[in-house]
């Protein structure tokens, strides 16, 4: 047993934090260590950064445009960028469309869709949900119908997907369809790409609980789809799409930013007072962030334990990273609303997105984190619900 | 960076999975346990055979240096059969011994087996509190004179030395002015009641009247014995948590053996999603107290004392969670039979809540925790 990074990782881990003290904006930096809202152009602006610095794709392989790093090297990119509070890069076209246009996409698909998910020409939003389709991916009714006309060949797309993350800044989305209604369900679903701009697309906002507009319904009315965007095979859709879920390992866990708000969280428990002492000192207080500290410890070593077997395919253990993980992101939000106490409750939505300088209630650091609380209620329900994940443990690993 | 185990370590592994499917069973430790002696000679032969007594002995003592890594492998596979021979308290005697320095005839003596240690640091008042000590040595001469009283000293009647924390100066909870003390346990003036512990494991109240000691009992340094006696107390730590992950192991095993075989409602009960999902939280706490034995694992020999007592702590308190909850649920989800003495479950379940009792329990551990430097001070 051997818990050491070797030198080169360490020399890796400077590199890296090197780069990010020279080009990590600090305008950009302050808000996500604020937790303040991001809009689209701080996304892409920092995406743009590491894209020229050819790092945006950290686990592409290098001929689509990676950087070739090993798993371990994945991981220290991932902490540091956590650790000094970078906005994330969206998943959705670098992490999940790419990956699988890389297995089962046309060499024509490679080739122009690629390069601009690199260079985040193209915003991609992802279509797995539906009304009728949480969870149960499988019962997904959106219907593509193939036809042939004077213009080639093609689809024409209706129905409704939902919980769409961003849609309302995406250029594409990747849909779960139904090509086939008359065999099992699985086996009827096919993966397609499709145009946002196209007409008989509407994106419709939900605002959440904390009046963020972040996710959003997206509806089809009789879109006209070119059939050269459909990935793969027809009706070969639930295995890519499971491929994808599959594809998603230790990031899931989120161990960096835990330990980034984990040290937030000490300082405003140093800041506020109880009984005339750091909230940080009194004793029931300090037990509860104790043991979260300690259960992110464990954590901690558990993804590096799922680290070591990297190579391997990935497996179910993902499902226990997820559950601890978010666990834990959620334990945090609640312990950084109790340290704010009563300065939690003023909502200041201009000072969220960034139109003012100070919050109205005069507290910079604690105006955030009643929203922060509330939007990090998602995070056990969204990605298959833990409850799910707690089915793929029990069946998957335990064989129950 | 790797988590796999040497040659050496998969060998001793092997070793004790052999001798203990061929002579531990649960009925032969059930056996051993009613016994009037409540551990086996026998047994005690084979672990000294099979090299398990000489592995934490450095090597000028004619042991094999071994380390926490590879205590962890051994001390694992000892919980999952719930060995209840004197191992623990005999290499976390040893332990003190080797941290202080000296005393080499002693350590010589673990290694071959001759020797059976004790650790007396507890006293009815101190519950967790190592440092809470009444027990008094006096100069006496060149040598000491020792009085007072331990409790519940694990396998303190079949020990041969026993490991002492006295004062020898201080109030009662100072760290200063305490001294650890190699007491033969045929010393006169030393009295043993002994007991066997609802665990199955032996125990046994001591008390000392004017025990005479010559000036080389004391381990390491008179008076400055805090550091050592916090630092062996980490390792024994670390064992428990080694032994509690092998225990835990088991009892899940056997948990999700039950499940699939029980019959209700014509289904096996691992059908049922309420269930499924209890498993799913005891596979999750297991694999997460299995990170924190690890960690411990590989931080107990390192040279940087905070860091050992911090991730020490963290350990015992993450373990001693999960010991909690697996135990309780693996009974539970046994039913009726989870709570009779017939099933191993509940001797598991009876280890599992002793361990949390041993060396500070999850209160006491997480307490520390918070009281270590590098809990206070944010990143």
């Amino acid at each position: 047993m051997d818990l050491h990074y070797s030198d080169e990782d360490l020399a890796f881990r400077d590199q890296v934090r090197a780069f990010l003290d020279s080009h990590l904006p600090k305008d950009l930096q302050a808000k996500v260590l604020q937790h303040l809202r991001l809009d689209k152009d701080d996304f892409v602006r920092w995406h743009r950064i590491l894209a020229r610095q050819g790092w945006v794709a950290p686990a592409w392989p290098r001929e689509f445009g990676g950087p070739g790093w090993t798993a371990l090297q994945r991981h220290i990119f991932e902490e540091e960028c956590a650790r000094a509070g970078t906005p994330r890069i969206m998943p959705f076209g670098i992490d999940m469309v790419a990956p699988v246009i890389m297995a089962f996409g046309s060499q024509e698909q490679k080739a122009r869709l690629l390069p601009r998910i690199l260079s985040c020409e193209d915003w991609w939003c992802q279509g797995y949900s539906e009304p009728g389709a949480g969870s149960d991916l499988a019962s997904v009714k959106t219907t593509a119908v193939r036809h042939l006309d004077a213009d080639g060949e093609h689809y024409i797309v209706n129905g409704q997907k939902t919980w769409t993350t961003l849609a309302q800044h995406a250029d594409m989305i990747f849909c779960l369809v139904r090509t086939d209604a008359s065999v099992r369900k699985q086996e009827g679903i096919s993966f397609l790409l499709i145009d946002m701009h196209a007409p008989g697309v509407t994106v419709r906002p939900i605002i959440m609980l904390d009046e963020d507009h972040e996710v959003n319904e997206v509806f089809f009315d009789n879109v006209r789809v070119p059939a050269a965007n459909l990935v793969g095979e027809e009706n070969r859709g639930w295995t890519y799409a499971k491929y994808l879920l599959g594809h998603e390992r230790t990031g899931i866990a989120a161990v960096g930013r835990s330990k980034r708000e984990l040290g937030l969280l000490k300082r405003l428990a140093r800041r506020e007072h109880k009984n005339g002492r750091p909230l940080l000192e009194d004793p029931l207080f300090a037990a509860k962030v104790a043991a979260l500290e300690i259960e992110l410890m464990a954590l901690d070593m558990t993804v590096l334990r799922v680290l070591a077997q990297a190579g391997k395919a990935p497996g179910p253990e993902a499902s226990v990273l997820k559950v601890r993980g978010t666990d834990i992101q959620q334990m945090l939000t609640e312990l950084m609303l109790e340290a704010a106490g009563p300065m939690a409750l003023p909502f200041d939505a201009a000072y969220l997105e960034g139109e003012q300088e100070h919050s109205v209630a005069g507290d910079d650091a604690a105006a955030p984190l009643a929203s922060y609380y509330f939007n990090y209620r998602k995070t056990s329900i969204y990605g298959g619900s833990n409850e799910i994940q707690r089915g793929i443990i029990s069946q998957m690993i335990l064989g129950l | 960076m790797h988590f796999n185990l040497n040659e050496e370590q998969v060998q001793f592994a092997d070793a004790l999975k052999r001798w203990i499917g061929r002579d531990y069973s649960f009925e032969q430790r059930r056996a051993i346990i009613a016994s009037p002696e409540g551990t086996s000679s026998q047994a005690w032969a084979r672990l000294v055979e099979l090299g398990m007594t000489a592995l934490p002995v450095p090597q000028e003592q004619g042991g094999f240096s071994g380390g926490a890594t590879d205590m962890f492998v051994v001390m694992r596979e000892l919980g999952r059969a719930l060995v209840v021979e004197p191992y623990l308290a005999t290499v976390l005697g040893a332990q003190f011994l080797k941290l202080g320095g000296g005393h080499g005839a002693l350590l010589e003596a673990v290694a071959t087996g001759e020797l059976k240690m004790a650790c007396a640091l507890g006293e009815r008042q101190s519950r967790h509190d190592l440092r809470d000590i009444l027990t008094r040595a006096e100069r006496d001469g060149a040598g000491w004179r020792l009085d007072g009283e331990k409790n519940v000293v694990i396998h303190g009647a079949e020990a041969g030395v026993l490991v002492v924390s006295a004062r020898t100066g201080g109030a009662q909870r100072d760290e200063d002015g305490i001294t650890l003390f190699a007491v033969p346990a045929d010393a006169p003036g030393l009295r043993q009641t002994a007991y066997r512990g609802l665990d199955g494991l032996r125990a046994a109240d001591l008390r000392f009247d004017g025990v005479v000691l010559p000036p080389d009992a004391v381990i390491g340094q008179a008076g400055n014995g805090w550091e050592l006696l916090e630092h062996g107390a980490d390792y024994g730590a670390g064992l428990l948590c080694f032994e509690a992950l092998g225990a835990m192991e088991a009892l899940f095993d056997a948990t999700l053996e039950y499940l699939k075989t029980r019959q209700q409602f014509g289904v096996p009960i691992g059908k049922f999603q309420a269930l499924q999902h209890r498993m799913a939280d005891m596979y999750i706490h297991l694999e997460q107290a299995r990170s924190m034995a690890l960690l411990v694992a590989v931080k107990l020999d390192g040279a940087d004392a905070a860091e050992r007592r911090q991730v020490a702590a963290a350990a015992k308190y993450r373990v001693g969670e999960a010991a909690r909850f697996i135990g309780q649920q693996a009974v539970q989800l046994h039913g009726g039979m989870g709570v009779t003495d017939e099933l191993a479950a509940s001797h598991y379940f009876k280890r599992l809540t002793t361990i949390d009792l041993t060396l500070g329990d999850r209160d006491h551990h997480l307490a520390r925790f918070m009281a270590q430097p590098g809990f206070q001070r944010a990143p």
